[in-house]
């Protein structure tokens, strides 16, 4: 709950509450609007905005922020994961004055508690969703579950794969990777149960050589549809595309590098960005963890290639309002992994929110090729 | 298709056309200049600044290979500075390599965010595996036309070395510098010229990883291939065939780590992905000797005093 | 004569850094931007306020240190590009004797740490200097593979068997703890790594210049021939600075660990040894010098920031700022010795 907030909206509401006793009712809509402070809005990346990916999902996000009245926008590129990114986020207080720190990048998390402690006035906001009791309240935790968007593009992969065989490139044995990967070949799974997927990890969040080189790999090994959880898919869907092979994005909408071969990709909505800054600026509520899918309009999916015919298209739309109106669950029962072990028994369900249950896979879903490194 | 574990063969022998162009043209580029008496180990900075160059002027203008042409102007530039800074007198030339290497990353990136987004053009390939009714057979097959001219130019680079005069120019000025400026030549001249070449052929090597494979510009591009490349020349003796071979080596090296993940050795990715890097450690020690520093180096590197 | 030397190095240094921001300023002019305005932020961001000079003194602690690696050996003639690997192996040791040493006292755990990540850091660069001297191995090649060993050997550490699963971050080890964690200056939000990098350079520069050891050192780095002739230990000599150099660059790795994150990741190779050759190369290869050039590269690190949320210029300029400033130092070394006004007055 965001203590920190109501003392703003107290004051808003004790003021406004003498005005209308003295009478001046009629100027409150002119103050209300004057009461929108102007704010410097800091966003740092951990890589170029333009990138066709990760960071760029951001930067929309950011001209999206910079839009709203009184907002000044400030913007740092490449920013590592070190004591670096701290001095960046308290340069930007301390330089350029701003009010609210975005930082966009999972590494930051140590940094914007250190500093949300040193700075109460500030904001920061961190697409970790990490925040937890006991954490500043001048904290927002924000992430879409991404694993919906991929279940989609696995639906929309199940119907127009060929060879039965989909390949899923990951960047690092993280949580939300394999989240992903889940998603995509339960989605996919659920129209042909005899699909499978490679699921390789490259170990670098960005390495154009090595990720063309797995493509590669992969289309030989019979692979007909990929998708690349990495920071900028471009070069993955651009190989598959020489290829001839279909492909699904993410992050951001890249269906225009992939005319023939593209089905659909798996986007992040970040503007709830931009009510963070407004009820910042105006003492409004802010939530400190903020998570959702389809149903939250957190996530969405990029537009449908040509390569989607009309029916898998409306069958892909289906799914996605079942998302939204919680009639589909993403992991239910009866479940297995890939090593034969029970994972859900027939009837149960995880709710779609389900933070914990995220957090703790460590499986891949049966019908994957490939294990998650992780401790079970 | 089951291909298993063919299909690691595959890959292999496709990886091994694909990544070794840019490790072929800097390494014979690096054997021209360092046969010279020179080091330059700024050619990682010139590789960068290639891919960039040649990815956007293709873009911009429409046609890949005026891509190249830039990308190896931009090259010859950073050679020259290389060559002309280092006949200073007191210059060490292996500093001034990394000092280019940083500058020419630092340009590249600078200059470069404007194309991170666009798609450029891409240089044509021959399908020599068209006689396949194997999709990946065709693939590993598709050999891109600088791979042809790398390929030409490596035995013909070796000729040239040893069958012209302006090769016995520049070997002289390479393992005897006073000999060969008691015959008359310019010592720093020879060792610029060369190191302008050299670059040249660096910043084609470059505009090979953003024009064709893996085809596109980012900041993440080269992983070091312009380093390892110059320690390949070492291996290869500064021979220019020898480079051939250790370049094709060195490419199917790259591609062995995907390509067995891809069979479901998943494990020690990592590991498997240093193998080039241990190779060449490897290789590089088994074939230096105490004895003579460098066998077969030309006398005046200052590497191998 | 001492200070005529020392003149006409600071002189030439001056006269490349004056050159290099003469031709940066170019550079941004040709972007629309005020060259003057520029060169403000660039102090500004460097200098400025007391939080400018933090964060100048805090990203230059580890170069001071990384410098080392390659300013010791450079001056036995080695080229020691390997600072980077040695950092990161620095950093795996702190972790894996941190998370060993659990429960025991703080002092003498910190300690042990940087005990480890120095002496893991210098076997590293060591095992380069002995491949160099016993076997005619290249040292900037080999330190340079293995770097690119040591940055594979610590991702796929921490990635698996030293991993801790609990961090959903990124892949990461073990904690060291927070017990075991060095502090800040106090005063200051400046981490005490930057007191370990100016005593070692200190350090470094007693030994290197005031002992018969530093000064046989610079006998080999003169003129190998001599030096043979001259019957000194070369081997010894050559193994000593390479490990002397990576222990430099494996204490930097041990700070990031004991004063930054606590615990080993990808995060360790950002590129501090990388930049440290160019400090080196800035400061002549002399170990006083790395002091205040790491702090101008930390300022320039530091307010490369400012440069981008200002002017819109991409994080590539600082990029660019060093590699001007790198050849601007190289070529102006040619000027050593030409300028009469610095020549010692002959009798």
């Amino acid at each position: 709950m965001p203590d920190a907030a109501l003392t703003r909206r107290q004051m808003l509401e004790g003021s406004s509450a003498i005005l209308a006793a003295t009478g001046l009712g009629g100027l409150l809509p002119r103050l209300a609007r004057a009461a929108v402070k102007p704010v410097t809005v800091g966003f740092i990346y951990v890589g170029p905005r333009n990138d066709y990916g990760w960071n760029q999902a951001h930067a929309v996000a950011a001209k999206k922020v910079a839009q709203l009245e009184g907002v000044k926008l400030i913007e740092q590129e490449n920013v590592p994961e070190t004591v670096e990114a701290e001095k960046v986020m308290e340069g930007m207080i301390r330089h350029d004055g701003a009010g609210v720190i975005f930082a966009t990048s999972f590494g930051y998390w140590p940094n914007v508690l250190k500093l949300a402690r040193k700075y109460p006035d500030v904001l920061f906001t961190h697409i970790g969703a990490l925040w937890k009791d006991g954490d500043p309240k001048n904290t927002i935790g924000y992430r879409g579950y991404m694993e919906e968007p991929h279940y989609l593009c696995g639906v929309a992969a199940g119907h127009l794969s060929r060879t039965r065989k989909l390949g899923f490139i990951g960047s690092k044995p993280l949580y939300f990777i394999f989240n992903n990967a889940n998603g995509f070949i339960l989605g996919a799974r659920s129209v042909n149960p005899a699909i499978t997927c490679q699921v390789i990890i490259t170990g670098d969040w960005n390495n154009p050589v090595r990720e063309a080189e797995v493509t590669n790999s992969l289309i030989d090994q019979g692979v007909d549809v990929i998708v690349a959880n990495v920071d900028s898919a471009k070069v993955v869907i651009e190989n598959a595309e020489r290829r001839g092979i279909m492909s699904c994005g993410y992050h951001t909408d890249l269906s225009e590098l992939a005319p023939k071969g593209f089905l659909t990709g798996a986007e992040w909505n970040w503007a709830a960005g931009a009510q963070f800054v407004k009820a910042w600026q105006t003492g409004g509520t802010y939530p400190n963890l903020l998570r959702g899918g389809f149903r939250q309009d957190m996530v969405a999916i990029s537009p449908f290639g040509r390569a989607v015919p009309q029916e898998v298209r409306a069958k892909v739309q289906a799914l996605r309002q079942a998302f939204v109106d919680d009639t589909l669950k993403l992991y239910k029962g009866p479940l297995r992994d890939n090593e034969g072990n029970v994972i859900l028994n027939e009837g149960q369900v995880i709710a779609n929110d389900d933070n914990k249950f995220k957090l703790a896979v460590n499986f891949l879903v049966e019908g994957a090729i490939g294990k998650t490194g992780l401790k079970k | 298709m089951e291909l298993g574990w063919w299909g690691v063969v595959i890959a292999v022998a496709g990886g091994a056309g694909r990544v070794s162009v840019p490790y072929l043209f800097v390494s014979l580029g690096e054997t021209l200049t360092e046969r010279s008496g020179r080091v330059n180990l700024g050619l990682e900075g010139t590789l960068v600044l290639g891919a960039m160059s040649g990815y956007g002027v293709a873009y911009l203008s429409g046609s890949p290979w005026l891509g190249v042409l830039v990308a190896g102007t931009a090259g010859a530039l950073l050679g020259l500075v290389h060559g002309l800074v280092c006949n200073l007198p007191r210059v060490n030339d292996i500093a001034v390599g990394i000092a280019l290497f940083l500058l020419g990353t630092g340009l590249a990136f600078y200059l470069g965010k404007p194309f991170i987004q666009p798609v450029a053009p891409r240089l044509p390939h021959l399908e020599l595996g068209a006689w396949s009714e194997s999709p990946p057979v065709r693939a590993a097959l598709e050999i891109n036309a600088l791979f042809v001219a790398g390929a030409l130019l490596a035995p013909l680079l070796g000729w040239a070395l040893f069958n012209t005069r302006w090769g016995l120019v520049v070997r002289t000025v390479g393992d005897n510098a006073d000999a060969a400026q008691a015959l008359g030549y310019s010592v720093g001249w020879v060792r610029a010229a060369s190191t302008t070449a050299g670059g040249f052929l660096a910043g084609v090597g470059g505009s090979f990883l953003s024009l064709y494979y893996p085809g596109t510009w980012n900041e993440g591009l080269s992983s070091g291939q312009g380093l390892m490349a110059i320690a390949l020349v070492i291996f290869a003796r500064w021979n220019p065939v020898h480079c051939l071979w250790v370049s094709l080596l060195f490419g199917g090296a790259t591609a062995l780590g995907p390509a067995l993940q891809s069979v479901g050795i998943t494990a020690h990715y990592y590991l498997l992905n240093a193998a080039p890097y241990l190779l060449t450690l490897i290789l590089l020690i088994w074939s230096s000797s105490p004895r003579h520093l460098l066998v077969g180096a030309p006398s005046e590197l200052t590497i191998s005093r | 004569m001492r200070i005529g030397a020392w003149a006409e190095t600071a002189a030439i240094s001056a006269a490349a850094l004056v050159s290099s921001l003469a031709l940066f300023g170019v550079f941004v002019a040709l972007r629309g931007l005020s060259p003057l305005d520029v060169y403000a932020a660039l102090f500004h961001g460097a200098f400025g306020t007391w939080f400018s000079v933090e964060d100048t003194l805090t990203q230059a602690a580890p170069l001071m240190l990384t410098a080392l690696c390659t300013a010791v050996p450079a001056r036995a003639g080695l080229l020691v590009i390997g600072g980077e690997g040695a950092l990161v192996v620095g950093g795996v040791a702190t972790v894996l004797v941190g998370a060993s040493l659990a429960g025991a006292p703080a002092p003498l755990a910190i300690a042990a740490m940087c005990a480890a990540g120095a002496l893991s850091g210098g076997f590293w660069v060591g095992a380069a200097g002995a491949l160099r001297h016993w076997r005619g191995v290249n040292e900037t090649i080999s330190t340079l593979l293995l770097n690119y060993i040591a940055i594979a050997v610590m991702n796929h550490l921490v990635t698996g068997p030293i991993r801790d699963f609990a961090q959903v971050l990124k892949p990461a080890s073990w904690s060291i703890g927070e017990g075991f964690m060095i502090g800040d200056l106090p005063g200051t939000s400046i981490h005490w790594g930057l007191a370990f990098g100016i005593v070692t350079c200190l350090g470094a520069w007693a030994l290197m210049r005031h002992t018969t050891f530093g000064f046989a050192v610079d006998i080999l780095g003169g003129n190998a021939r001599a030096a043979r002739m001259a019957g000194l230990p070369i081997g010894g000599m050559v193994l000593v600075t390479s490990i002397m150099g990576g222990s430099a660059a494996g204490l930097a790795g041990a700070i990031e660990i004991l004063a930054v994150h606590g615990f080993a990741s990808a995060s360790l190779a950002v590129g501090y040894g990388y930049t440290g050759i160019l400090v080196a190369f800035l400061a002549r290869q002399n170990p006083l010098a790395v002091i205040v050039v790491a702090i101008l590269l930390g300022g320039i690190s530091a307010s490369g920031g400012l440069l981008q949320r200002r002017f819109g210029l991409p994080d590539a300029a600082t990029l660019v700022l060093q590699g001007i400033l790198f050849v601007a130092v190289l070529a102006a070394n040619t000027l050593s010795g030409r300028f009469r006004v610095f020549r010692p007055r002959s009798a």
